[in-house]
């Protein structure tokens, strides 16, 4: 049905929706006239500052107040006051570089090792039970293990990536490869092609778009998982970011981590979705 | 002559069923041959053992004087449904042939001599295009550029054309004729188009209904070459030959047992009969 629908009308009604939304946010946000906080000793007003002010609740924030907080954290992405004040860029990028070290750990491994397992059907079954029961485990719960065998806070997020990223690739690839056709094998055996051969020329093209979904899966969890890893172990990184500024009670600011992290999702989804169109084929 | 390729007592069985056993027939350099039978004889098996892709239960091939054991370039496979890459482009697909041919030859080279190849079978216009774009008597011929680029010993086709429409079908055969006849190629094929194995045939074996399927009968096919499909109803003892083998399809094929055999049979030396060189009086007349 989508095929029918032209562009200009479907992001016109997006753009209806969005606004919408935010004026109904921006409404339910207005600030009650003749509202509490009146009565406020100065003096505790000034010690706890905003806060106070606003008779000691955080207001939600509305739309135009988080519009100019992001025009803020975006003028100036990249900055490094210390530890604890980095820029949201500093922040992402951290948090990408961890992605990109578990997953591609995990590509590296996951992927000749499916191959081996889609080739053979004896280690299929053999390795079939681990796989079955080490996949529905949440990455998370393998922090604690990491945290204790590693002993580094950092190598242990990029450990929770790999393990989770892991799954999707190593089964997809496993699968790809089992599923290629028994004629374009037939075909690579008549051409005395060899194993190595087939196995890049034949085996790895034809399984390649299942093994390209298989990784898209991956990234897809492992910026889910990453989030919530560091929450966990703190120091950098979006996910230490958000829970930061929680405590900070920079309502606006979770917001825009809220943001940025779907549109990085949405970014890193879009670049495999490119990958799956390089090695598409169709008969 | 002898036989370039001798079948000798090959037998198929699936669990307790013998699909076809104690098959014998030789090939001779330069000759093609085509197997005509129902389906369920085990013509394909007898194609796959032929060029090693399967492994018989009993008996074995001998080609060149020595026993095959799997799958050689010196015996090319043109397959029912084409078996073309679809993320390699048409020369693309030829060329991966030519490259395990040629472990030696550069890129260029072997692109070069697949679009060579893919001219001979009047592709060459097409040569960039992937398969998808391509029809499926194009697919076709690209196979069977693939299949010739090797300069194969012996090309083994099984029914490649049935699964095209019949204008695609006739002049895809006289092509293959015509590059048959050219190369002098050693040839063995699958068919149930009775025409087709006249038009391309020096021999037509016939093969008995399965289970328990033999060789029930070989046919010398003695019309002259070249033939095509234009000249060859119009030649004396066609039509003889033709029926023939119609006769054993719809009757024959059905009534042969091999442990009930009609006089004169055995499986080692299958009759030979030559239909249309005994009508060609009649038809003369």
């Amino acid at each position: 049905m989508s095929g029918g629908v032209s562009f200009w009308r479907s992001a016109g009604l997006s753009l209806l929706i969005l606004a919408l939304f935010l004026g109904a946010w921006e409404i339910a946000v207005m600030p009650i006239s003749g509202g509490g906080g009146a009565a406020l000793d100065p003096e505790y007003a000034a010690l706890l500052g905003q806060a106070a002010a606003q008779g000691g609740t955080t207001p939600m924030p509305g739309p135009s107040a988080i519009g100019v907080r992001l025009f803020e954290l975006l003028s100036d992405p990249f900055y490094v006051r210390g530890p604890n004040d980095q820029g949201i860029g500093v922040q992402v990028a951290y948090s990408l570089l961890r992605v990109g070290a578990g997953f591609g750990l995990a590509a590296m491994v996951a992927i000749p090792l499916g191959f081996v397992i889609g080739m053979s059907p004896l280690l299929n079954a053999a390795l079939n039970p681990f796989i079955q029961v080490l996949r529905p485990v949440s990455p998370l719960a393998w922090m604690p293990l990491a945290l204790y065998s590693i002993k580094d806070s950092a190598i242990s997020a990029v450990f929770v990536i790999f393990i989770c990223s892991i799954w999707p690739m190593l089964l997809n690839t496993a699968f790809g490869v089992a599923t290629v056709r028994r004629e374009w094998l037939n075909v690579a055996r008549t051409l005395e092609a060899g194993r190595w051969r087939t196995a890049i020329r034949v085996i790895l093209p034809a399984a390649a778009p299942t093994i390209v979904t298989g990784m898209r899966i991956s990234i897809g969890i492992a910026w889910l998982v990453i989030v919530a890893a560091e929450m966990l172990v703190g120091g950098t990184g979006i996910g230490y970011w958000v829970w930061n500024q929680w405590n900070n009670l920079s309502i606006a600011d979770i917001v825009i981590a809220i943001l940025m992290i779907g549109l990085v999702g949405l970014a890193l989804d879009r670049l495999l979705g490119l990958g799956a169109r390089a090695v598409a084929w169709r008969e | 002559m002898t036989a370039y390729v001798s079948i000798e007592g090959v037998a198929r069985r699936f669990g307790p069923t013998t699909i076809f056993q104690d098959v014998w027939f030789g090939i001779a350099q330069g000759e093609f041959v085509c197997l005509v039978g129902h389906s369920g004889c085990g013509k394909t098996t007898i194609l796959n053992i032929l060029a090693g892709l399967e492994a018989p239960d009993n008996g074995a091939v001998i080609v060149d004087a020595e026993a095959i054991t799997g799958p050689s370039l010196d015996r090319a496979v043109v397959f029912q449904g084409h078996a073309l890459m679809p993320w390699l482009t048409a020369a693309g697909n030829v060329a991966f042939a030519i490259s395990c041919r040629h472990r030696d030859w550069s890129r260029a080279a072997c692109d070069a001599a697949a679009r060579e190849a893919l001219k001979r079978v009047g592709l060459d216009h097409a040569a960039d295009r992937k398969p998808a774009e391509l029809s499926g008597g194009m697919k076709q011929r690209v196979g069977i550029a693939r299949a010739l680029a090797i300069h194969p010993k012996m090309l083994l086709m099984d029914e490649p054309f049935s699964a095209l429409d019949a204008l695609t079908r006739g002049a895809l055969q006289d092509e293959v004729a015509r590059l048959v006849a050219e190369s002098e190629q050693t040839g063995f094929m699958i068919t149930h188009d009775v025409d087709e194995a006249i038009l391309l045939a020096d021999r037509i074996l016939l093969m008995s209904n399965g289970p328990e399927a033999r060789i029930a009968e070989v046919v010398l096919n003695t019309l002259p070459k070249p033939r095509t499909r234009a000249n060859l109803h119009h030649m004396p003892g066609y039509h003889a030959l033709r029926d023939h083998i119609l006769d054993f399809l719809i009757a024959r094929s059905r009534a042969f047992k091999a442990d009930a055999p009609p006089a004169g049979w055995s499986a080692r030396t299958v009759p030979e009969v030559s239909p249309a060189l005994s009508a060609q009086p009649l038809a003369a007349e």
